[in-house]
């Protein structure tokens, strides 16, 4: 690329300038918005006009409309990069990270409708309540390593070891995948299942080197991982593209049926118990 | 008046305020301790902004490099810091933080692998070896989910989305705090043998900024009102590399593991321009060339840093410097170039998005840039607030008794600039130690009293906001008034008129916040949360001007255009900041008391 010149700097042999970057075009205009306001015993969608500028995401209009015309207007936010998973929402009626989606995604026709998520208690306006969550994850047996392989108190592990693992550990927390799960969203059976969310956080540990614990039957009971009929909705709204039906659901799902309902690994058990 | 018995009421031996990395470490301790725990935190569990942190956690494991070791990592804290660091911290942060990373090991964290199966080190600026424990790059998200998973099965008391308003004491002693939760906006009582800040930074204070709304200086603003000193306000790290385009994501922050894995600054001339510029400092430890900065980065043991990989301090200057005369990107950054290593690499694409799969998504999503194929643009963005309370570097406790900090609201380690990836072993290193002395302290010394009346006024003065007229500007514009003033006026480039200007447009906003008025009602109302940030948030940035007039010199974060050298008798001090009887802000030159013979051979040694 580059080579040192007599002054002791560097010069490249093209311009990084030139190929590749979008250039800006700092033209405003307006758009509108459909935002609920309310709580859930009383609310209704309320239209916004605001001006937005290029690279705007759905976030930054809804911060702009707070600003300057709805000061009590009730929404999540932290990072605002994809990474704390605080402000989800439905965004003509897609389960989406507010501040991941760009307003060039969003149709610009008709007003873009922003509404909390449906899965969960509405607090007020955009929050919901979800402490169910919380919950659930409390409930799930803890990770139990193994003992240290090395007098040190450390452990080996390899990386290929550890990529599969790791992609379940990359879940932000966003609730997305709870959100769109019919199991939950259309059949409310919170007592009896999980949901993605936490199928993800029990497939880390199950899939940790090092974990000994033994979630078959947490997951086959209170974790009501037989509701899953796999029809992926979970997935396709996972802002971290984990592959959560695929390589979270279907490993345990796998791991269940081997457990309670596979006569060979029954009887290996039986003679392994005695 | 209100009615103290309708109020939810609690009582821990330990309260900890904020639940990132730092908070979560110290409940998790103080709860091993024995302690009932109360962990307060201002967003939903998991979402503090630990999470942003990419790069990983500074600790001399010397798994890649077995010439690493404490005393490397305590010498390069300590040049980092300009020597304004309490050197007894570094000390202690040096020796500690690898078993505190093996700990998180143990406790299911998941980090990049070497070949032989151990904790995979990555190179960052200042570090002399490869030290840095990582998840490609988001390993903040790895340690705040591990640090959370942990604690919750530990039986620790958390309140979700609850911010403190006061402490209150009990004659010198803290005893307890007054919050709210922003549901549905009802007060919160908590009473407490010892009490740990750990609220982050002051971000929030700035414009351009990679903290969230949360950062508004919320430790600092308590600490010093409970009588708390502040120490090194002056020093507000701006990282270097910030996104710049679209505006609307501005001062996003870009990780420094970009550079560590080879990446180069060019300006719009294409030249490599950090080339120019190596402070003496450093000139022996950077290379000579762009092909010997590459072979560093890719673990050439005998190979010096590339200047890309200088501190954040300096880099940062380089930026606005190549900005200033005209030589800047498009959108007023930089180029940051990490496509160009398809040159060495034939599998470079897939080595990208392997190395770096949150910035490949970031700027693929948000900016259209295929980070791949094209350089990014980039430029500085507050970052970190080396500043904070005045901690014993032991046990973290504070001048106030039972009133500890840890993490970026305390202060001490980083001196006059902070290292990458020093903060989050800082939060583990002191999280730790806050939480087994508070715990101490609590078991040592009882519970404590609180004073109604005290309760009552922070209550009533929360309340008020909603019985003024709406005619006042409201809390969300005072708040971009002073980001606005702050990052033009005390941001990376300082000079004495402007610091004056600044701390003018602080006192006139911080009349103008007496008076703002909030519509709407006490449930879930973000309009009365930000009134209700804006005096902690005033008196950081207070803070930060006052300090930053005071130091006239440069020096790691800081820099005066009007005074453009380090001064070697301003290296003798650090400044305090506190509270004086009459409610004025008062300053102090405090001298640095003498590094120990041993630990100044350390330094001496590792100068070679």
């Amino acid at each position: 690329m580059s080579t040192v010149d007599a002054t002791g700097g560097v010069a490249a042999k093209s311009s990084p300038a030139a190929e590749g970057h979008p250039v800006a075009t700092p033209g405003q205009r307006e758009r509108s918005f459909r935002i609920w306001r309310g709580t859930a015993e009383k609310g209704e969608f309320v239209e916004y006009t605001t001006e937005v500028s290029e690279g705007m995401v759905v976030l930054d209009a809804v911060h702009q409309i707070q600003a300057e015309q709805a000061g009590d207007l009730a929404v999540r936010w932290n990072c605002k990069a994809g990474k704390c998973g605080s402000c989800s929402a439905e965004i003509n009626g897609k389960p989406r990270l507010m501040c991941m989606t760009r307003l060039s995604e969003v149709p610009d026709d008709q007003p873009a409708t922003i509404a909390p998520m449906r899965a969960f208690p509405l607090v007020r306006d955009l929050v919901t309540d979800v402490s169910w969550n919380y919950e659930v994850n409390r409930r799930i047996p803890a990770f139990q390593p193994r003992k240290p392989d090395f007098e040190d108190g450390t452990w080996r592990m390899h990386q290929f070891e550890v990529d599969r693992p790791q992609e379940m550990r990359k879940c932000i927390e966003c609730f997305l995948c709870q959100d769109v799960c019919h199991v939950l969203r259309s059949h409310g059976k919170y007592d009896g299942f999980i949901g993605p969310a936490f199928l993800v956080r029990a497939a880390a540990y199950e899939l940790h080197p090092l974990d000994t614990a033994d979630r078959a039957t947490y997951l086959k009971d209170e974790g009501g991982i037989g509701y899953c009929n796999i029809t992926k909705c979970c997935t396709e709204v996972c802002p971290e593209d984990i592959t959560i039906t695929d390589n979270a659901i279907i490993p345990l799902k796998e791991r269940v049926v081997d457990r309670y309902y596979d006569p060979i690994g029954k009887l290996v058990q039986l003679i392994k118990r005695k | 008046m209100t009615d103290l018995d309708s109020i939810e009421q609690y009582a821990y031996d330990v309260l900890v305020i904020g639940a990132g990395g730092a908070g979560l470490r110290a409940a998790v301790e103080a709860s091993a301790c024995g302690a009932r725990v109360g962990l307060v935190c201002k967003s939903l569990l998991g979402k503090a902004h630990t999470v942003m942190a990419e790069g990983g956690i500074a600790a001399s494991l010397a798994n890649v490099d077995e010439r690493d070791g404490w005393r490397v990592h305590f010498a390069d804290t300590m040049r980092g810091g300009q020597y304004l660091n309490s050197w007894r911290m570094a000390e202690l942060h040096a020796k500690e933080a690898p078993e505190r990373v093996r700990e998180l090991e143990a406790w299911g964290a998941l980090f990049d692998r070497t070949r032989d199966g151990r904790i995979l080190q990555r190179n960052f600026g200042g570090h002399r070896y490869p030290r840095l424990a990582h998840v490609g790059d988001r390993t903040g998200l790895e340690m705040i989910r591990v640090l959370q998973d942990h604690g919750v099965h530990q039986g620790i008391d958390v309140h979700m989305e609850c911010t403190v308003l006061e402490l209150v004491k009990d004659g010198d002693r803290v005893a307890g705090a007054v919050a709210y939760e922003r549901e549905r906006g009802l007060f919160r009582v908590f009473s407490a043998g010892a009490i740990i800040l750990a609220t982050g930074g002051i971000g929030r204070a700035f414009k351009i900024t990679s903290n969230s709304w949360e950062y508004t200086g919320d430790g600092h603003g308590l600490g010093y009102r409970a009588g708390a000193e502040l120490i090194d306000m002056e020093f507000v790290q701006f990282h270097p590399t910030g996104m710049v385009w679209p505006p609307s994501v501005r001062g996003l922050l870009v990780t420094e593991g970009v550079r560590g894995e080879g990446g180069v600054l060019l300006n719009k001339e294409g030249r490599r321009f950090m080339f120019d510029d190596v402070p003496a400092l450093y000139r022996d430890q950077t290379a000579d060339s762009p092909e010997e900065g590459w072979r560093y980065t890719q673990g050439d043991r005998e190979a010096r840093r590339p200047p890309e990989l200088l501190t954040r301090d300096h880099v940062a200057r380089c930026i606005v410097r190549e900005v200033r005369e005209g030589r800047g990107s498009p959108h007023g950054g930089v180029f940051l170039d990490i496509a160009w290593i398809n040159e060495h690499l034939s599998n470079s694409e897939e080595h990208i998005r392997r190395k770096l799969p949150s910035m490949y998504h970031q700027f693929m999503r948000l900016a259209e840039i295929d980070i791949t194929k094209v350089p990014m643009e980039i430029g500085p963005t507050t970052h970190y607030a080396m500043g904070g309370i005045r901690v014993d570097p032991d046990s973290q406790m504070s001048g106030v008794p039972g009133l500890f900090a840890a993490g970026e609201c305390a202060a001490g380690l980083h001196g006059a600039n902070r290292l990458g990836g020093n903060s989050l072993s800082d939060l583990l290193v002191f999280g730790k130690r806050a939480g087994e002395y508070a715990a101490r302290f609590a078991n040592e010394n009882g519970g404590t009293t609180i004073d109604g009346s005290e309760v009552r006024r922070s209550i009533d003065a929360a309340l008020e906001p909603f019985s003024r007229d709406g005619d006042g500007t409201g809390a969300y514009q005072l708040q971009f008034e002073l980001q606005e003033k702050m990052q033009n006026l005390a941001g990376i480039v300082r000079r004495e008129e402007e610091l004056e200007e600044a701390l003018a447009s602080i006192a006139n906003l911080s009349e103008r916040a007496q008076s703002v008025a909030v519509p709407g009602n006490r449930e879930y109302n973000p309009g009365w949360h930000t009134a209700l940030d804006l005096p902690n948030l005033l008196t950081a940035a207070e803070a930060v001007v006052r300090a930053g007039q005071a130091r006239k010199e440069s020096r790691g974060a800081h820099f005066r255009d009007d005074y453009p050298d380090k001064d070697p008798e301003s290296g003798k001090f650090n400044l305090v900041v506190r509270r004086g009887s009459d409610g004025e802000m008062v300053l102090e030159e405090r001298p640095i008391v003498p590094m120990p013979e041993a630990l100044q051979q350390i330094i001496e040694e590792q100068q070679q």
